[in-house]
């Protein structure tokens, strides 16, 4: 069991102050899928994720990490578990060069992030690992350039980037595609995709098209609640998803 | 538009190296480390020279302190995003550790230095993960409240003589060699003391510890999510930063040869704000420019009384308006070198 799914929810719920803001989620994530969680805004969606790496804690729920509990963990803890997660504005660390916000990842799994006395060029160490991430992520010109002064859509390539420096077994991203062009949405998916090869990744994406050429099963919550489960075909029939979400506009 | 320039030749070409190394000369490494290196070598000379330009060398040796303070203070404020409302603690602390060791105890110079910085390491430790816990304004007022606890149990307990301070403090022998009652040697043991913590401070800021600490600086939620303890690294960064506050208070005594309330007063606190501020914060040298800046004033517009700190109020405004970034800063800036 644990070996098919590699995340699973158990009547996750969480309550802010009487609002149930998420309820009774049971989720099942397959390993090596791309699982989508959609729904209108308002949904629970981003608090689901928060829920999955920690940032918040649950009001009742279990959650299962290749079949460990890890509903008691730390945000920092869940992450060296090798489940990472994205931000939905872009999460670079703006004043530090790309290849420096690729090496502060790198530089995690080799335990002298406490060492004051040392000089950084301890770290040079990870350079060429650094280099071949940005290289995969089509970002190697921007070695140098302080994260800030990129794109837009770069500083979410950058983003992942940095995740994969982590060698994760699970990504979850928080609409990778928000406040993209046309372009670099391409971009982006084509990465996604490819990257996919290797990780398991749940996102959380209002771009329909997106969700329907990336995902293998999607997820639909409202109000909190999964309201639908099953791939894009299969949904984009069932009448109460039209209804919730997509519309007449979307058939 | 340069943006938009960029993202043209990225989708493009391959040719965009120009565009991109030109808007970041700054931050190649090797040039940067060379602009510091060279600042340094400036920097220990001209301090070096002082007893023989005729300055008045109390004057530095105190600017040199409190250059020190600010330098510790600005470990946690520039690179942990840390704004401490209460370092006048650890400085306080030290001083009065270290002049009662020196003056009961009658231990020799090293050992009351070490026992000054030893206790506000201990007390960064304790109020450390007292502050850590809240972020922004909150972790200010947490430290501003702390030590202000602080300050009022110095004003009662009998070791610190209250308002009186400890007075008349001997300087002795320091390794039983250098004779620190002679201005000349206390001169550059001082000198040497800050040029160590200077060292140390700029070691730490770039070390793999510093990399982290700046990350979580510039975003946190992204830190922890890598799988950083931010809370580890913060705390971290303040015991240090506390410690070195320490060393700079500790030093003072032998300087001044009191420890007064004056050094635990919250107005001390603001003061080390100032002095970041005005100097650069986030900048390598800033604090040492402050310092001097602010102690110079203090010295030489003493005549004035209490306007002195109308005009050190003044200059806090203008700085704040119109040159944020510090005089190193904004110097930096200029040059587009990081100093």
């Amino acid at each position: 069991m644990s070996d098919e799914f590699i995340l699973q929810t158990h009547g996750l719920t969480k309550e802010f102050a009487g609002f149930v803001a998420v309820r009774d989620v049971d989720l099942k994530v397959r390993r090596g899928s791309i699982h989508a969680l959609i729904g209108p805004n308002g949904a629970g969606k981003t608090t689901c994720f928060n829920l999955l790496t920690k940032f918040l804690t649950p009001t009742t729920g279990q959650i299962l990490y290749k079949g460990q509990d890890i509903t008691a963990l730390q945000p920092a803890a869940v992450a060296r578990l090798g489940l990472v997660r994205s931000f939905q504005i872009s999460a670079v660390f703006p004043h530090l060069t790309a290849l420096e916000n690729v090496r502060v990842a790198l530089q995690r799994q080799h335990g002298n992030s406490f060492d004051f006395w040392r000089s950084k060029s301890v770290l040079d160490v990870y350079n060429h690992r650094a280099e071949e991430l940005l290289h995969d992520v089509g970002l190697s010109e921007f070695a140098k350039t302080p994260a800030v002064e990129m794109p837009y859509g770069r500083k979410r390539a950058l983003e992942i980037a940095t995740t994969l420096a982590l060698d994760p077994d699970m990504m979850l991203l928080d609409e990778p595609m928000a406040g993209m062009g046309h372009e670099d949405i391409d971009k982006i998916s084509a990465l996604i995709k490819r990257i996919s090869a290797k990780y398991t990744i749940l996102m959380v994406e209002h771009n329909l098209s997106v969700v329907a050429h990336l995902s293998d099963i999607i997820t639909v919550l409202t109000r909190g609640q999964v309201l639908a489960e099953g791939n894009y075909a299969e949904l984009s029939k069932d009448q109460r998803v039209k209804e919730a979400y997509l519309g007449a506009g979307h058939e | 538009m340069r943006l938009a320039k960029q993202e043209l030749q990225i989708d493009g070409t391959q040719q965009m190296t120009t565009l991109t190394t030109s808007s970041t000369g700054n931050s190649n490494p090797n040039a940067l480390m060379r602009d510091e290196m060279w600042a340094f070598l400036i920097m220990t000379v001209l301090l070096a020279l002082v007893p023989v330009s005729g300055i008045y060398p109390f004057f530095v040796m105190q600017a040199l302190c409190f250059a020190l303070f600010a330098c510790a203070f600005n470990l946690l404020i520039g690179y942990g995003g840390l704004l401490s409302f209460g370092h006048a603690m650890f400085l306080g602390t030290a001083g009065y550790v270290t002049a009662h060791a020196l003056k009961v105890w009658g231990v020799s110079p090293e050992i009351g230095i070490v026992l000054g910085v030893a206790a506000s390491a201990a007390l960064g430790v304790v109020t450390g993960l007292i502050a850590i816990r809240r972020q922004g304004i909150y972790f200010s007022m947490i430290t501003l409240a702390l030590s202000q606890l602080l300050y009022f149990i110095y004003l009662q307990v009998p070791f610190t003589h209250g308002e009186d301070g400890i007075q008349g403090v001997p300087q002795g022998m320091l390794f039983g060699i250098f004779d620190l009652s002679k201005p000349i040697t206390l001169y550059y043991v001082v000198l040497v003391v800050f040029l160590l913590g200077f060292l140390l401070i700029y070691r730490t800021i770039n070390s793999p510890f510093g990399e982290v600490l700046k990350s979580i600086r510039e975003n946190e939620p992204r830190a922890i999510s890598l799988g950083y303890k931010a809370d580890q690294y913060k705390l971290m960064a303040f015991i240090l930063s506390a410690s070195l506050v320490g060393l700079a208070g500790a030093v003072k005594v032998f300087v001044a040869q009191n420890a007064s309330l004056t050094d635990v007063h919250w107005t001390m606190s603001g003061e080390v704000v100032l002095i970041a501020l005005v100097g650069g914060l986030g900048t390598v040298f800033g604090p040492v420019i402050g310092a001097f800046i602010i102690i110079a004033m203090q010295q030489y517009l003493a005549s004035f009384g209490q306007w002195v700190l109308v005009i050190q109020g003044v200059i806090f405004v203008a700085c704040v308006l119109t040159f944020r970034r510090g005089v190193i800063g904004e110097i930096g800036h200029y040059f587009r070198r990081s100093l």
